[in-house]
């Protein structure tokens, strides 16, 4: 799809990325920055979880730990060490790191299904570890986490420069799995999930390839949990919980899979419905998301961007 | 008498509490085993279908007075017809497709089934007494042994093994290994390969809401009761290795007396345990422990 | 909207000098009650849709009989007991829609999220659902009030009693997360305190589901007492399972953490002979039953002591509204405390400067399936814990307020 691409689509792609930052830009004086925030956080996080299953072939059910972990650790480093902001995310980014390396040492042995198992269980271990540890408040969560101030100067209890923040940290990280795809990195993962047999005929270590694409996959899930902690100014046990791992499934499917945009545009849509039918619905909002699930699944496995991308080729062809 | 500083008889008790939780585990691991040995899917519905069977016995006790025993049939059977619905309609539409998209859409199914459910009945849970005939307990010497768990522990073993034996021996089993070897040549010898698989999803899911059933009146019915266990369920089933029905059960109810073991010791770790034991076991056979690698 | 609170301040900067009249004023001439509970999830029974019905009542009443020259709008939200969530939403409501209070904020996590924001934003948080005794202590704040119970309360109440009448022995069933052991811990220093022996505890996973083997620990333990440091789904498992187990004649079981939604849930078969700490019950009096019946005929539940506290305790704050001439939350609040509470739900109540509302508590036993005459008659009064007995007294405050 990307390959061969001409100057004009190219350009093209140019400018829509151009605008859509410009937009971002902006969006805060539009839009309540709180909620927009969030909306950054949950985008990344979908982001860095499509670079693994959009684009590796690879379900991981457990990526919850990862962006729960990093919030702990630098909501912790951040409260308790008196470390600045920039070396809270850091940090929560190492661990999430660390973290998804031990994962991806026990699960990327097998495939499939019972990847995707292996993943859960160990997030599993995980949710309980932060319940037991005393350090993370087990089920208050981590509360009291100051936004502190931004290299030591620009003071994040703003929520205008707290937006920036978020965003330079989204696009960044948005940058990175951006260049990884486009990488020669990225076009083996892609033969791997492809063929993985004929990947491993040609030579390359698969698993080492999977392991980097896991490493990377959690850091960036971590990136966003760092942040969203000082975000929300806490840290809780629904970071870390399952149900968080399948809502991250969930945007990514919607938006579309192993598109650029999809997760975010996916993230952005949950986050809205959430936000809007929570107040009206009640307890009909897990169904109205378990619904959706199962209407992407069953009708709609491209995606809302996926759909649109179809769309506009089929319109260029004819 | 004491191991380790722990009297025997706690122990004993221990141990016997540890099989009546494997029972229920091997039950549910059983379930998920036949389902993924058919159709490649994680029935991620499993833990709502099971918690479906324990509201579908409360319901018809106290709404139309239908008592314990009918349930135990009529829920499976109810819950089973269900799921051969979904599977007709749904499932059926994904088995060309990569076998992940099974996984979530009964993730969906899921939370649509646990979502109506806390809406119609809240989340306190409701009570379910333990049948008459089955009240009271019988003293073991070590521990007071409740009537209703012993038959928990022989109801699930006997359905267990006699699944285990329609499968090994029969000849509907027979079709059902070889339709998990290989569809194309069964179906060219003339079996109606979708219908097995339609029978088999429904009788995986009515193995779930049997266990429900068995379960309400030892626990709290409650909309959630389901989606708690099923992740440790999932994780005996890695254990496990999905590779044979006898391993499934055998490492649910191994994992029981191992975690009725560990609430003696360490029982901050119980919830741990079975997870470690996961990542011990994937270390040493990525396939599990009866898994065909 | 950051942009209009830099615009506010600025404002606010200017006309600091001029508005000592102006303060004293209905923010926009409307008081806007936010209702953030658990609209779905494990306490919306004990709290949830029955706690917005109950703020609902005390606004209707509340506009009938003192006629108030400004006009009440309600906000409610669902929190999932979801900290992120809850304090996302107070942080919506105080910037964006003007809300002055945040009201019930059931489970501790979302309440203590709730009141850093409303301090942060100047507003109010009023709490009835959660129990955390951590609200009047190390997280006290002036702008929160604690309102209808908390865990030093119903510990204390139900441990002393129990242990008064004899059950000297005593052993611990914990859900092992920072709530369970803080109530474990209340509850072991009263024991001790009152002549009794604390002879062991077990910490459950929580959530949990079988509670056999920790029963059979605490069976094998010999305690005349198994007290239940837990809450939620996790004490009705405990209780029915103790019970099948043949444990609860033998020894009794006291709930540290129990609402009359719990009993109703169980039965009186397998709660009979408990002991439990209540702020209310419907069926004390003339005036508790009138009520509870209206509240009755509307949500087909009875009330809890968090529903009914929440009732009280949107009155309360109406009326010192009222009284203050104003919304400004420094001057509700020296209202509000300095305004003793006189009303179904509590005689003589009063707001303490750590924020605890102190009125008396009662402890409760389960009656025998034979003993209960209509439906929700399930206790006997054992006795009035009053007031200043039933509440941590002040001299033990971590709270920073406090002087000492």
């Amino acid at each position: 799809m990307n390959s061969p691409a001409q100057p004009s689509a190219l350009i093209k792609t140019e400018v829509l990325y151009t605008g859509l930052f410009v937009v971002g830009l902006l969006a805060p004086f539009a839009v309540y920055p709180t909620f927009l925030m969030k909306l950054f956080c949950f985008a990344l996080f979908a982001s860095a979880f499509n670079l693994l299953l959009g684009f590796a072939g690879l379900l991981s059910f457990g990526h919850a730990a990862f962006l729960g972990t990093a919030g702990y650790v630098c909501g912790l480093l951040v409260r308790d060490s008196g470390v600045s902001p920039e070396v809270g995310i850091l940090a929560g980014t190492a661990s999430a790191g660390l973290l998804g390396w031990l994962f991806g040492i026990l699960a990327i042995r097998r495939t499939g299904i019972y990847f995707a198992m292996i993943t859960l269980a160990l997030a599993q271990m995980v949710y309980f570890l932060v319940l037991q540890v005393p350090a993370t408040g087990g089920e208050d969560g981590l509360q009291g986490v100051p936004r502190g101030h931004l290299f030591g100067v620009i003071d994040l209890s703003d929520n205008i420069a707290m937006y920036y923040l978020v965003y330079a940290v989204f696009s960044l990280g948005f940058f990175i799995i951006y260049r990884t795809i486009h990488s020669p990195f990225g076009q083996i993962l892609k033969a791997i999930r492809e063929n993985e047999p004929r990947a491993v005929s040609l030579g390359y270590d698969v698993a080492k390839f999977k392991l980097l694409a896991f490493v990377i996959s959690a850091s960036l899930a971590g990136l966003a949990g760092a942040t969203k902690t000082l975000v929300f100014q806490l840290a809780s046990l629904s970071d870390v919980h399952w149900h968080t791992s399948g809502e991250v499934v969930l945007m990514t499917l919607l938006g579309g899979l192993g598109t650029i945009l999809g997760p975010a545009v996916g993230s952005a849509t949950i986050v809205t419905l959430q936000n809007e039918l929570a107040d009206k619905v009640g307890s009909w909002v897990t169904v109205i998301m378990g619904a959706i699930f199962v209407a992407c699944v069953l009708a709609f496995r491209r995606g809302i961007v996926g759909e649109i991308q179809a769309l506009i080729q089929r319109a260029g062809i004819r | 008498m004491e191991i380790f500083g722990v009297p025997t008889a706690l122990l004993g008790s221990q141990l016997l509490v540890g099989l009546i939780n494997g029972s229920f585990y091997a039950i549910l691991s059983l379930g998920l085993a036949i389902i993924f040995g058919l159709l490649n899917i994680i029935n991620f519905a499993h833990g709502a279908q099971y918690m479906m069977g324990a509201f579908i016995a409360w319901l018809a006790l106290t709404k139309f007075e239908v008592n314990y025993w009918v349930a135990l049939i009529a829920a499976p059977l109810l819950v089973g017809l269900l799921g051969v619905l979904l599977e007709r309609t749904m499932l059926r539409k994904l088995y060309k497709l990569d076998h992940l998209y099974g996984l979530l859409l009964t993730f969906g199914l899921a939370l649509i089934i646990e979502g109506i459910f806390r809406d119609q009945f809240g989340i306190s849970g409701e009570s379910y007494e333990v049948p008459e005939a089955l009240s009271g307990g019988i003293h073991l010497g070590f521990m007071f042994l409740p009537l209703y768990r012993a038959w928990v522990v022989v109801a699930s073993l006997t359905v267990c093994f006699g699944t285990w034996f329609m499968i090994e021996k029969t000849r509907l089993g027979a079709y059902l290994r070889a339709g998990t070897e290989n569809p194309q040549i069964v179906q060219a010898l003339g079996i109606n390969v979708p219908l097995l698989i339609t029978f088999t999803y429904g009788y995986g899911v009515a193995l779930a809401a049997f266990a429900g059933v068995l379960a309400a009146p030892v626990f709290q019915v409650n909309p959630l009761m389901g989606s708690n266990l099923i992740i440790v369920v999932f994780a005996v089933v890695v254990i496990g290795g999905m590779g044979s029905i006898l391993g499934s059960i055998v490492t649910g109810i191994g994992l029981g007396l191992i975690e009725g073991l560990t609430k003696v010791f360490y029982p901050e770790a119980s919830a741990v345990v079975v997870f470690v034991i996961m990542v011990v076991v994937l270390l040493v056979r990525p396939a599990g422990l009866f898994g065909k690698a | 909207m950051s942009m209009k609170k830099t615009m506010s301040l600025a404002c606010g900067a200017a006309l600091a000098t001029l508005s000592a009249g102006a303060h004293a004023q209905i923010s926009g001439g409307v008081v806007k009650i936010g209702v953030l509970t658990d609209l779905s999830g494990t306490y919306s029974d004990l709290a949830g849709s029955g706690a917005v019905l109950a703020t609902k009542m005390a606004i209707e009443d509340f506009i009938a009989k003192e006629k108030p020259n400004f006009k009440i709008e309600v906000v409610t939200a669902d929190h999932q007991n979801k900290a992120d969530i809850a304090s996302n939403k107070a942080r919506e409501w105080f910037e964006r829609e003007g809300v002055d209070t945040a009201t019930e904020l059931v489970t501790t996590s979302t309440a203590l999220a709730v009141m850093k924001v409303a301090k942060e934003k100047d507003r109010i948080a009023i709490m009835n659902g959660p129990g955390s005794t951590a609200i009047t202590n190390e997280q006290c704040n002036d702008v929160s009030v604690h309102y209808a119970y908390d865990t030093y309360a119903l510990a204390n109440g139900t441990a002393k009693a129990v242990t008064k009448q004899g059950g000297k022995s005593w052993f611990f069933i914990t859900a092992d997360y920072a709530f369970g052991q803080a109530l474990e811990k209340d509850a072991s220093a009263v024991v001790t305190a009152n002549g009794g022996k604390v002879l062991g505890s077990v910490r459950h996973p929580f959530p949990g589901s079988d509670f056999s083997s920790f029963l059979l620990k605490a069976q094998a333990s010999g305690a005349q007492v198994i007290g239940l440091a837990n809450a939620g789904a996790d004490t009705t498992n405990t209780i029915k399972q103790a019970a099948e187990f043949g444990i609860t004649p033998t020894q009794t079981l006291a709930g540290l953490l129990m609402f009359i939604t719990d009993v109703h849930a169980l039965g009186l078969k397998s709660t009979q002979g408990m002991y439990l700490t209540e702020g209310f019950y419907w069926d004390l009096n003339d005036e508790t039953r009138a009520w509870s019946k209206r509240f009755f005929g509307l949500q087909k539940k009875m009330p809890t002591m968090v529903q009914a506290g929440q009732y009280s305790a949107i009155y309360h704050y109406l009326k010192a509204v009222k009284a203050a001439g104003s919304d400004d939350t420094k001057k509700v609040m020296e209202q509000m405390k300095k305004t003793p509470i006189n009303d179904f739900f509590a005689k003589n109540g009063k707001i303490r400067d750590d924020g605890r509302m102190v009125h008396d508590m009662y402890l409760m036993q389960v009656k025998k399936p034979s003993e209960s005459k209509y439906p929700w008659d399930y206790y006997t009064v054992r006795q009035v814990i009053p007031a200043a007995e039933a509440f941590q007294p002040l001299s033990l405050s971590r709270c920073a307020l406090v002087k000492k």
